[in-house]
C-alpha cells in the first residue's frame, strides 16, 4: 500500500519539468558543477534505480537527505512535526467542544431556535474557506484590535529551551507560565481557522445522528422508565449516535491534515505543512517525498485507529 | 414529582414525532433550494457576462489610483483598488469565471470517470472490481489537497493541470457510492429480466443501471462542486493554481496578505465571494438532497 503511494509520488516528481540541480545552484555555475551536483544527489540515474534505492533506504527509516536544508529529511521533519501535531490537536479540541454540544442540542430539539442557529452555524462552517477565515482573524484580532499575535508559534525569548518540541508540554514541564500563555495565544487563531470546517461537518453529523437515535424504541423505553431528559439524551441517545460521529472525526482528520498545509502558510506556523510548500518551491525531491509519505502514513494510521475505536464504543462490533 | 413524570412521559413521543416530522422538511426545503439556486444563478450570469458587467479592465493598472478604499457609489471604484491600482470589483467578476469554469469541468470529468468506473466495478465484480478498488484505495490514502498540491508542484501551473489535480481524487467519491448502488441494483429482478430478454452488459449498464444512479450522482456533484471551488481557491492562494495574469479569488487573497494591516478590502471581498458561492452551492445541495429522496442521506454516508 505505502509502496504504491511512494511510487505514485516518485513518478509524479520525476515527470515534472524543472531541474532541481540548476534550481539549487543558482545562476552562476558551469555544466561541470551541474553534473557534479546531479551525481552527488543521484539524479543522473534512471528513475527506477532512484526509486528502488529510495525504497531500500526508506525501509530502514532513512528518508534521504534534503537538498534545501542539507540535512537528513528525517531530522527536518522531526523538528517540524510537533508544531503540526500541536495545531491539529487544538483544532480537534475546539471542533469537538463546539460542535458536539451544539449538534446534540440541535438534534434533540429539531426546528427550535437553537436548532436553526446550530444548522446555520454548521452550514457557515462547511462553506468557509479556512485560509480566508485565517486572514480575516488576523485582520480583525491582530491587525485592528491587537489582541493576538498574527503568526508564528512563540514570542522570541519567552520560552525556555525546548525539550519535547511541543511548546505546551515544555512550558508545563518547566512550569513556565508566561511561555504557556504565549504558546496559547499563538495557537488560538490558527486552530480556529483550521477547525472551522470540522466544526461545521461534525455539528451536522452529530445533529442528524442524534435525531436518528432519538426516534429509536430504547429511547422511548428509557423515558418510560422515568429517566430525566438529560440522562436520556446523553446516556442513551448520544452514546448510540457516537459511531457516525467518530467516523466523521476520523475522516475529517484527513481534511485537517490537508488544511494544515494552507493554514500553516497563512500563519507562518513552522510545521510540516509549510515545510511541504517550501520543499515544493525548491523542488526538494527527498523532502517532498518524505513529507507526503509522512502525511499519508499519518492518515492511514488515524483511520486504523478509528476502526479500532469502534469496538470500544460499540460492544457489538468485534474484530 | 407528578408534573415531571408527566413531562417525561409526554416528552418521549414528542421527540420521536418531531424527528419523524423533521425528515420530509416540507417547510424549509423551498427556502434552501431558492436561496442556493439564486446565488448560483447570479454567479453563472456574472461569470458568463463578465466582460459586459465588469466596470473596468481587470488587468488595467491605474497606478495613480493604487490601494483606494471602496468608494461605493461615490467614485469609479466601487470596491476599491489593489496595490497595482486594479479595480477589485472587476477582478472579482472575472474571478467568478475561473471558479465556475474549473468547478464545472472538475465535477463533470470526475463524475464521468467515477460513475463509469464505479458502475463497471459494481456490475462486473470479480477481478475487475478488485483492481479498481485497489486503485481507489491507493489514491484514497492521500489527504485530498495534498495529492492536488503534489500533482501541481510537479506538473507546473496551468488551467489544465489544475483541473487534473482536482479531479485526481474527486472521482473516488462517485466511484465508491456508485459501486455500492450498482452492487444492489445488479441483482434486482428488472436487470435479470432485461438480461433474459437478451440485452448485453453495456446496454444494461447504460439503459437500466445508470438512470438509477442519476439522483445520487447529482447530489454528490453539488457538494463536490462546492469543495472544488474551495480547493481551487486554496491552490491559487498557494500560488499553485491558475497562472498569474488570470484574476482569481484565490490569487487576489494571496496578494492581499502583504497589505493586510493597511488595506482590509483586498482580503474581505474576494474571500466573501468564495464564501457566498460555496454557501449557495451547499444550500442548493442540501435542498436538492432533501427534495429528491431523504433516503439518499443514508446512502451518502457509506
Amino acid at each position: 500500500m505505502l509502496l504504491l503511494v511512494t511510487l505514485l509520488v516518485f513518478v509524479l516528481l520525476h515527470a515534472a519539468p524543472g531541474d532541481p540541480a540548476s534550481m539549487l545552484l543558482g545562476q552562476e555555475n558551469t555544466a561541470a558543477d551541474l553534473a557534479e551536483a546531479r551525481r552527488r544527489w543521484g539524479l543522473d540515474q534512471p528513475i527506477l534505480v532512484q526509486y528502488l534505492k529510495f525504497v531500500r533506504t526508506a525501509a530502514t527509516g532513512d528518508l534521504g537527505k534534503s537538498f534545501r536544508f542539507s540535512a537528513p529529511v528525517k531530522e527536518v521533519i522531526k523538528e517540524r512535526l510537533p508544531a503540526t501535531v500541536e495545531l491539529a490537536f487544538f483544532s480537534i479540541v475546539i471542533a469537538i467542544f463546539l460542535a458536539i454540544p451544539l449538534g446534540v442540542w440541535a438534534g434533540a430539539r429539531p426546528n427550535s431556535w437553537l436548532d436553526n442557529f446550530g444548522t446555520s452555524f454548521g452550514l457557515f462552517g462547511i462553506s468557509m474557506p479556512n485560509f480566508w477565515l485565517g486572514i480575516m482573524l488576523i485582520l480583525i484580532l491582530a491587525g485592528t484590535f491587537h489582541i493576538l499575535p498574527s503568526g508564528g508559534r512563540s514570542t522570541y525569548g519567552v520560552a525556555g529551551a525546548s525539550e519535547t518540541g511541543f511548546y505546551f508540554l515544555d512550558s508545563l514541564l518547566q512550569r513556565n507560565w508566561p511561555a504557556l500563555r504565549d504558546a496559547f495565544v499563538h495557537v488560538v487563531m490558527p486552530a480556529l481557522a483550521l477547525g472551522a470546517n470540522m466544526v461545521g461537518i461534525l455539528m451536522r453529523v452529530t445533529r442528524s445522528s442524534v435525531l436518528d437515535a432519538g426516534g429509536e424504541e430504547y429511547v422511548v423505553t428509557a423515558r418510560a422508565k422515568g429517566l430525566d431528559n438529560h440522562a436520556v439524551l446523553w446516556r442513551h441517545v448520544f452514546t448510540n449516535a457516537l459511531i457516525p460521529i467518530v467516523t466523521v472525526v476520523g475522516l475529517e482528520v484527513g481534511t485537517l491534515l490537508s488544511g494544515s498545509i494552507i493554514v500553516e502558510t497563512v500563519f507562518a506556523w513552522p510545521g510540516i505543512g509549510s515545510l511541504l510548500i517550501t520543499g515544493v518551491t525548491a523542488r526538494d525531491y527527498p523532502l517532498v517525498t518524505g513529507v507526503v509519505l509522512m502525511y499519508t502514513v499519518a492518515f492511514v494510521m488515524i483511520n486504523l485507529f478509528i476502526d479500532a475505536l469502534y469496538a470500544v464504543i460499540d460492544p457489538r462490533i468485534r474484530y | 414529582m407528578p408534573s415531571s413524570i408527566r413531562e417525561s412521559a409526554t416528552e418521549a413521543p414528542r421527540l420521536a414525532a418531531e424527528s419523524r416530522r423533521d425528515r420530509p422538511r416540507a417547510r424549509r426545503l423551498p427556502f434552501k433550494v431558492a436561496a442556493g439556486g439564486a446565488i448560483v444563478a447570479v454567479l453563472v450570469v456574472v461569470g458568463t457576462l463578465a466582460p459586459w458587467l465588469a466596470p473596468h479592465d481587470p488587468q488595467y493598472q491605474a497606478l495613480e489610483a493604487m490601494l483606494k478604499a471602496p468608494e461605493w457609489f461615490h467614485g469609479a471604484h466601487f470596491l476599491g483598488t489593489d496595490n497595482l491600482g486594479r479595480d477589485i470589483l472587476s477582478r472579482i467578476v472575472y474571478g467568478a469565471r475561473v471558479s465556475l469554469l474549473v468547478a464545472f469541468a472538475v465535477v463533470l470529468i470526475s463524475g464521468f470517470v467515477g460513475i463509469a468506473l464505479g458502475a463497471i466495478s459494481g456490475y462486473f465484480g470479480g477481478k475487475i472490481d478488485f483492481a479498481i478498488q485497489k486503485f481507489v484505495e491507493v489514491v484514497w490514502a492521500f489527504p485530498a489537497l495534498l495529492l492536488a498540491i503534489t500533482i501541481l508542484a510537479f506538473l507546473g501551473q496551468g488551467l489544465f493541470n489544475l483541473i487534473l489535480a482536482l479531479v485526481a481524487q474527486r472521482w473516488i467519491q462517485y466511484c465508491r457510492v456508485v459501486r455500492g448502488q450498482t452492487l444492489s441494483l445488479r441483482d434486482r429482478d428488472f436487470v435479470a429480466a432485461t438480461r433474459a430478454l437478451g440485452a448485453g452488459s453495456p446496454r444494461i449498464i447504460r439503459r437500466h443501471i445508470l438512470p438509477n444512479l442519476l439522483q445520487i450522482s447529482l447530489v454528490i456533484g453539488t457538494f463536490s462542486m462546492a469543495s472544488a471551488i474551495i480547493s481551487e481557491a486554496s491552490l491559487s492562494f498557494l500560488g499553485l493554481g491558475v497562472p498569474p495574469g488570470i484574476p482569481t479569488w484565490g490569487t487576489m487573497l494571496a496578494d492581499s496578505r502583504s497589505y493586510i494591516s493597511t488595506a482590509w478590502w483586498l482580503a474581505l471581498f474576494p474571500g466573501l465571494s468564495i464564501f457566498l458561492t460555496v454557501l449557495g452551492i451547499n444550500l442548493l445541495g442540501d435542498g436538492v438532497r432533501d427534495l429528491l429522496d431523504p433516503r439518499l442521506k443514508r446512502a451518502m454516508k457509506t
